[in-house]
């Protein structure tokens, strides 16, 4: 069986994601229309909350995309830093932005979510201050990518910056329970029955969730491929530069 | 077919658009990136054969 670091040399990268990233995009397309029709048109009003139960559908997959997509990240920088391997800093790279959209699709909706259930947009809540500082961590992440010419030193530079930022990822995660006060109640999807949101609401947030996890993998693999091009060219075009 | 949101109509509608309008955005940005970046290298491996 081949290893795992076989299936990520740049060259065995590039083969299989051409095949799977076709499959996992539509895979993706049609469980994220499929969770998000099926949550907005085909589930009743919440007797507390009204209609607004429906934002639910794209607030929490994005919540939970924007701190996974963070951990995931880490765990690529870690691999760089220690084994030096050049795939898995890119991908970290082509998660950023993905992530970064993500946390500002949960900013936004819960924002919106939030007036009329709470009658404000904002408050300087636990869970939604460390969620804010998280975004501003991966405009960070990616301002420093692009602030540093050589790509080495950016990746070492960078992965180090997701090392710091992953406290703050934790801490979205897990604010409400560590200062337990806030606006921002616990966790909505939960395996424990009595702690989970009622089954009409649970099962399309289920498959809204799937089809937002398949279009985060889908975006990074796209993304993953263009920066080993984009590494690739690099390399000729400095190249070229030398030989005159 | 379309559910009656009532008062909460602008908010749902809100959240869905900003969402979609984003995430729109970003795989627009992801594809066409994509697509320039590979004709880029396509034309420099061509210039590399050519040029030894």
């Amino acid at each position: 069986m081949a290893s795992l670091w076989e299936w990520a040399n740049p060259r065995k990268f590039m083969t299989w994601t051409d095949k799977a990233l076709p499959v996992i995009s539509i895979f993706a397309a049609v469980l994220f229309l499929a969770g998000l029709v099926w949550g907005f048109f085909f589930t009743p009003d919440d007797y507390r909350q009204g209609a607004t139960v429906k934002i639910f559908y794209i607030h929490v997959p994005s919540a939970m995309i924007a701190i996974n997509a963070w951990l995931m990240m880490l765990v690529a920088s870690l691999i760089w830093l220690i084994r030096r391997h050049h795939v898995s800093v890119l991908a970290a790279k082509a998660a950023a932005p993905v992530g970064m959209v993500m946390t500002l699709i949960a900013l936004a909706s819960g924002a919106i979510w939030g007036k009329p259930m709470w009658g404000t947009y904002w408050e300087w809540d636990p869970r939604l201050t460390s969620f804010l500082i998280l975004f501003l961590f991966y405009v960070g992440y990616l301002a420093l990518w692009e602030a540093i010419e050589d790509p080495d030193t950016a990746a070492d530079l960078t992965s180090v910056l997701c090392l710091v930022g992953s406290v703050f990822a934790v801490l979205s995660r897990y604010a409400v329970n560590f200062w337990n006060q806030g606006l921002h109640q616990g966790a909505s999807l939960s395996l424990d029955k009595a702690e989970n949101v009622a089954d009409v609401f649970w099962y399309p947030a289920l498959v809204a969730l799937a089809g937002f996890v398949l279009l985060f993998l889908a975006l990074v693999i796209l993304r993953t491929r263009t920066e080993i091009r984009a590494r690739r060219l690099h390399a000729i075009e400095m190249r070229e530069r030398v030989q005159g | 077919m379309m559910p009656d949101l009532g008062k909460y109509a602008g908010d749902v509608f809100a959240a869905y658009g900003i969402t979609f309008v984003l995430l729109g955005g970003l795989i627009a940005l992801s594809l066409i990136r994509a697509a320039r970046i590979k004709k880029r290298l396509q034309a420099a491996e061509e210039r590399r054969k050519t040029n030894g």
